[in-house]
């Protein structure tokens, strides 16, 4: 790798900034086909109901309207699946309830798609929509895990008793129990991590079209993996071969998970298409957003950690319970169980783990995977206990973290996992460093001195990104494999296109991908283009989501360049009349191995393509595709150190540093990598200080806008200070790990230690997020008696 | 949203014309409180009458003891305003900490004074500076004016065209912020002016802005934080939302009252 000014480790600024800071870029919404209709989705206004009949007659006399199809019309398309079946303690398969696009029968929560009303103008399908008179007979919501679980709970779904899913399990349990017994300690936690609506800048759009002179349905759609839509939709929900069924996820506003999933919409647009013969379009409202994009999080949990006298980790309990919202979600269902449960080591040492979930329907919007999916609900659990161990043992919680550290790899965890190199010692103390840790009681007093009480507090963790290997996910339940492709056309005058599965929504594969690619091949950065999200120029893709798009698919690309270069090697040793074994490549050109005989990359793709002078046996053309299967997760791991000042008066918490010291593995990027972790850093704080998604009883949702929905603001955040310990992953040829979700797995805790320390001297001993200034001003009540 | 007409009237009679010319007719300012309820289908005006074109309605001037601000005037405009901020600063920043850049820019004080939103924070100042609300028809001093949440005196065809501030010998406000929408939970203006002694609160209650004559008695007895750092409203009529509930809010008006005092300097 010869590391130019655009290669590999190098602040390149993004490629596609250009198109998106002038306005150039293509969202879905901004496409627009000839002879389009606009479809409006008519939305359930009650979380739960049979519904007694439709009346669709007057919306389609309304002016404009073309078509109005309901659940009764849909009878028949496939359901919505979901793509990972868990398995319970008892070996029984989980409750997998139907889920029709467009409800048939019953309606189960505010936002569940009732009708699509098709019309020339959108003003026209809206305004019609307003006269489809639905018979909504009213029954019982339950709107959170514990009106689910409670005795004579209403029934989400006749198949699921008690409104259970799956009860699932994972570790030793027998080893765990042992361990409690042996315990000179125990300490025990509950903690509830809250629900969270993404809130994408870009809504939910989709524009479905029908060729009849093809027969080929094309949906252009916001989504994180457009190959995955097109294998949901085409297979399972409209019966549609893959080779008539083109998937476009163009420009990408943001998905943070919400757009992982196959949904609904989709399918009703393209089927709609289909019927009408003309294309339809439909562009999510934000308040709409707000009650139909998947939602995040949402568990109850109790746990308990055992330990020895002197600290060390001894044994982890945690029983949780999840709400998976009305139907099953595209990856519901592995989020609180294999990308949770599995992370419950931790960076530590404890020898025996055991984690339970048990996961519950609700009346409300279903729910799926939010950036960090299910690794920000473990290490917030694990953090705030381990922070509690130190406080009741009276042991520093910076040594406590430190004795029980993993620091030999390979580290086989006892739930599932093996970690493959880390040093998070070194990452420890270089986030000590940074934040000052040991001159923080000056600061603490000095607030003080002014009225405020200033806490610091720290979060040490692992995550596990690039979830694979496929054999491995099958056998826990993936329908799909998590590999991934990369294509790689040098073309005959040297340029090169790059085709990646994954998919960019802000991510700037565009730029990294293809630094990467120029590095490799020695030719300019700006020769090499990056093209994503087009089933029908992509040859399969899993898409973009936990953290996997350069890991997986940066390695694809890796291994596809390298067969480039195997193949030019011998195109090369023809020309330069050697033997392939004897040409090297490097910096751009193949050369006779101790001599300076040497033919360009652009020489040798001419030939591949004009192969008038050609070895006999070889096929022309240059241009490569791997498929990569990843041996293991990759491992980033880091401490994040967080300082508040709390004003004791208003409850108010401000955030006055934030520290990260990550090891997220090679960098190839660092401005990108920098912005993943400002970005991620400010989700979690988001998660810790201000979102909060609340239901009322009735199932209605209570934050359904920015006016009572807090995202953070640029001004709530101090400049964080990012700070590098990398080790590199082993089992990828890149060393890279992932970093798109450190921030909202690593912060959060730290954000709430640093509170519950600021408000301990006033008798405050636990906080639940948000740490909103009303939350934070009653618990100072409460404590004060 | 419904269809509606739009009218772009050049002078008062023309907008006022078209307010009596309309079956469901209503005044448009800046558009931040009446477009969203609008798109929400929780107003339905059959005519918008734009008064953007209206001539004079946007002029701050100096009178001596008082402050008159047109009633097209927005809220950046007031903030940014040499005579405001050097007669009357408590306003300046009163209207510096609406919203965000982007509704500072767009909304005006008419707008918000007819809207009379609870949680809105010119009805505080209007009432602790003693302020009249001045129409196409009459003077209405803000006393009369807010009549609980989202009520006026204001008729149907009737438009403000101004409100004057008297300008007081000392005066500050103070607001604790709801964090995602950023109007007032809990919001006071603290004035010792012409109308006397006031402590006007905005944000809290359900019927909108009102006084606290507990503590503008004890600051008239001792200008100081002290005063009425002890003095507690009832959460009788506090709103309560997922932001602060009664008890929540009823504290905050002790504690921003407190600092609006000390900010008086
Ligand atoms: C995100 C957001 C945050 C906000 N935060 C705050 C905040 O922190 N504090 C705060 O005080 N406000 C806040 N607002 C409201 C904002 O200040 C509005 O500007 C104000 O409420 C209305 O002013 P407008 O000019 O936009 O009026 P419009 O929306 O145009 O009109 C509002 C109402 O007043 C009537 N009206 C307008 N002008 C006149 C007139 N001259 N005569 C008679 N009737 C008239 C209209 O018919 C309508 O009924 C916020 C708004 C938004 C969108």
């Amino acid at each position: 790798m010869s590391g130019n000014g655009t290669g590999i480790g190098a602040s390149v600024k993004r490629k596609e900034d250009q198109r998106f800071l002038t306005g150039r870029g293509r969202y879905t919404d901004d496409i627009n086909l000839h002879g389009q209709l606009y479809g409006y989705i008519l939305r359930s206004p009650v979380a739960h109901a049979s519904i007694g009949g439709i009346d669709t007659g007057a919306a389609m006399a309304a002016p404009g309207v073309h078509a109005v199809f309901t659940g009764k019309d849909m009878e028949g398309v496939g359901g919505i699946p979901t793509g990972w079946l868990i398995h319970s303690k008892d070996g029984s398969a989980m409750v997998e309830p139907p889920h029709p696009a467009l409800a048939l029968g019953k309606v189960r929560y505010v936002g569940d798609c009732v009708a699509i009303v098709v019309a020339d103008t959108m003003e026209q399908a809206k305004s019609a929509a307003n006269l489809v008179d639905v018979d909504y007979q009213e029954l019982p919501a339950v709107a959170s895990i514990e009106a689910a679980e409670a005795e004579g709970a209403a029934q989400v779904h006749d198949e699921a008793p008690d409104n259970v899913c799956y009860d699932w399990e994972v570790g030793d349990k027998a080893a765990t129990d042992a361990a409690f017994e042996g315990a000179d300690h125990v300490v025990s936690i509950d903690v509830v991590n809250n629900r969270l609506i993404p809130n994408a800048i870009e809504p939910r759009a989709a524009i479905a079209n029908f060729d009849p002179a093809t027969d080929e349905y094309t949906l252009y759609t916001t989504s994180q993996n457009p190959h995955l839509v097109r294998l949901l939709l085409g297979a399972f929900v409209l019966g549609l071969p893959e080779h008539k069924l083109r998937i476009v996820a163009p420009d990408v506003g943001g998905g943070f998970g919400s757009k992982i999933p196959h949904y609904a919409e989709e399918a009703i647009l393209t089927w709609t298409a289909g019927q009408l013969g003309r294309p339809v379009k439909w562009t999510c409202e934000r308040i709409d957003a707000f009650k139909s994009d998947t939602h995040g999080r949402d568990h109850i949990s109790t746990a308990k950690l055992a330990l020895d006298a002197d600290g060390n980790f001894l044994g982890l309990h945690v029983s949780t319970k999840a709400n998976l919202g009305a139907y099953l979600s595209t990856f519901a269902t592995c989020v609180p169980t294999y990308l949770y449960g599995i992370l419950f080591a931790g960076p530590y040492t404890t020898p025996a783990v055991y984690c339970e979930v048990k996961s519950f329907f609700t009346n409300t919007v279903p729910v799926d995977a939010l950036r960090g999916a299910g690794r920000p609900e473990a290490t917030y659990l694990l953090e705030r206990l381990v922070e509690k161990a130190a406080r009741e043992l009276g042991m520093d919680r910076v040594e406590i973290r430190r004795k029980n550290f993993v620091r030999e790899f390979p580290y086989q965890t006892p739930v599932a996992l093996q970690y493959d190199q880390g040093d998070y010692d070194a990452t420890l103390d270089l986030a000590l460093a940074a934040a000052d840790w040991d001159g923080f009681e000056a600061r603490r007093a000095e607030a003080a001195a002014r009225g405020k009480c200033r806490g610091i507090g720290i979060s040490t963790f692992i995550e596990a990104c690039g979830i694979a290997p496929s054999a491995v996910v099958g056998s826990l339940g993936a329908r799909a494999g998590l590999y991934e492709s990369g294509s790689v056309r040098v073309h005959p005058t040297g340029s090169i296109s790059v085709f990646t599965g994954t998919h960019s929504h802000g991510q700037g594969h565009e730029t990294t991908f293809a630094q990467i690619v120029s590095d490799m091949l020695g030719v300019d950065f700006n020769a090499v283009d990056v093209v994503h999200g087009d089933s029908a120029k992509i040859p399969f893709g899993m898409g973009t989501y936990g953290s996997r798009s350069l890991a997986v698919g940066g390695t694809a690309i890796y291994l596809a360049v390298e067969k480039v270069i195997e193949k030019g090697k011998k195109i090369a040793a023809h020309l330069l009349e050697a033997s392939a074994e004897d040409i090297e490549f490097e910096n751009g050109s193949f050369t006779v191995a101790g001599t300076d005989r040497s033919k360009s990359l652009g020489e040798v793709a001419l030939t591949a393509y004009v192969p008038h002078n050609y070895p006999a046996g070889l096929e022309p053309g240059l241009e490569e595709t791997a498929f990569y299967d990843p041996l293991n997760f990759t491992f980033p791991a880091g401490t994040h150190i967080v300082e508040v000042e709390v004003d004791p008066e208003t409850g108010e918490v401000d955030l006055v540093a934030v520290t990260g010291s990550d090891d997220v593995g090679r960098i190839i990027n660092p401005m990108i990598v920098a912005g993943q972790l400002h970005g991620g850093l400010a989700h979690g704080i988001g998660q810790a200080l201000m979102e909060e998604c609340r239901y009322q009883e009735d199932g209605q949702l209570e934050t359904g806008s920015y006016m009572n929905y807090t995202m953070p603001r640029a001004a709530d955040l101090p400049s964080f200070s990012i700070n590098h310990n990398t080790t590199h992953c082993t089992h990828n040829p890149l060393g890279a790990k992932g970093v798109g979700e450190v921030g909202s797995i690593g912060v959060p805790p730290a954000v709430i230690n640093a509170v519950i320390d600021a408000l301990r001297p006033l008798g405050v001993d636990d906080m639940t997020m948000p740490a909103t200034s009303q939350r934070v001003w009653q618990a100072i009540q409460h404590a004060q008696g | 949203m419904n269809d509606f007409t739009y009218h772009a009237p050049t002078s008062m009679d023309e907008a006022l014309g078209a307010l009596r010319g309309a079956e469901g007719g209503k005044v448009i300012a800046g558009g931040q409180s009446l477009l969203p309820i609008m798109k929400l289908n929780l107003a339905m005006p059959s005519d918008l009458v734009s008064l953007a074109g209206v001539p004079g309605l946007a002029d701050i001037a100096d009178g001596g003891d008082s402050v008159t601000v047109g009633a097209m005037c927005t809220h950046a405009q007031v903030a940014a305003s040499a005579i405001v901020q050097g007669r009357i600063p408590a306003l300046a920043a009163m209207a510096d900490g609406i919203g965000d850049a982007q509704v500072r820019n767009a909304g005006t004080i008419g707008g918000s004074v007819a809207h009379n939103d609870p949680a809105a924070d010119y009805p505080a100042a209007c009432v602790a500076l003693g302020a009249t609300i001045v129409t196409d028809r009459r003077e209405i001093s803000a006393d009369d004016f807010f009549r609980g949440m989202f009520m006026t005196p204001l008729e149907e065809d009737e438009v403000i065209t101004a409100v004057r501030f008297p300008v007081p010998a000392r005066a500050a406000y103070a607001k604790f912020a709801n964090p995602a929408s950023k109007y007032a939970i809990a919001g006071v203006m603290v004035a010792d002016g012409p109308a006397g002694m006031r402590v006007a609160v905005t944000g809290a209650s359900g019927d909108g802005v009102f006084r606290v004559a507990a503590m503008e008695a004890a600051l008239g007895d001792s200008f100081s934080g002290d005063a009425v750092a002890g003095i507690s409203v009832s959460t009788d009529g506090m709103l309560s939302d997922t932001a602060a509930g009664a008890e929540y809010r009823a504290h905050l008006v002790t504690v921003m009252a407190r600092r609006a005092v000390e900010a008086c300097g």
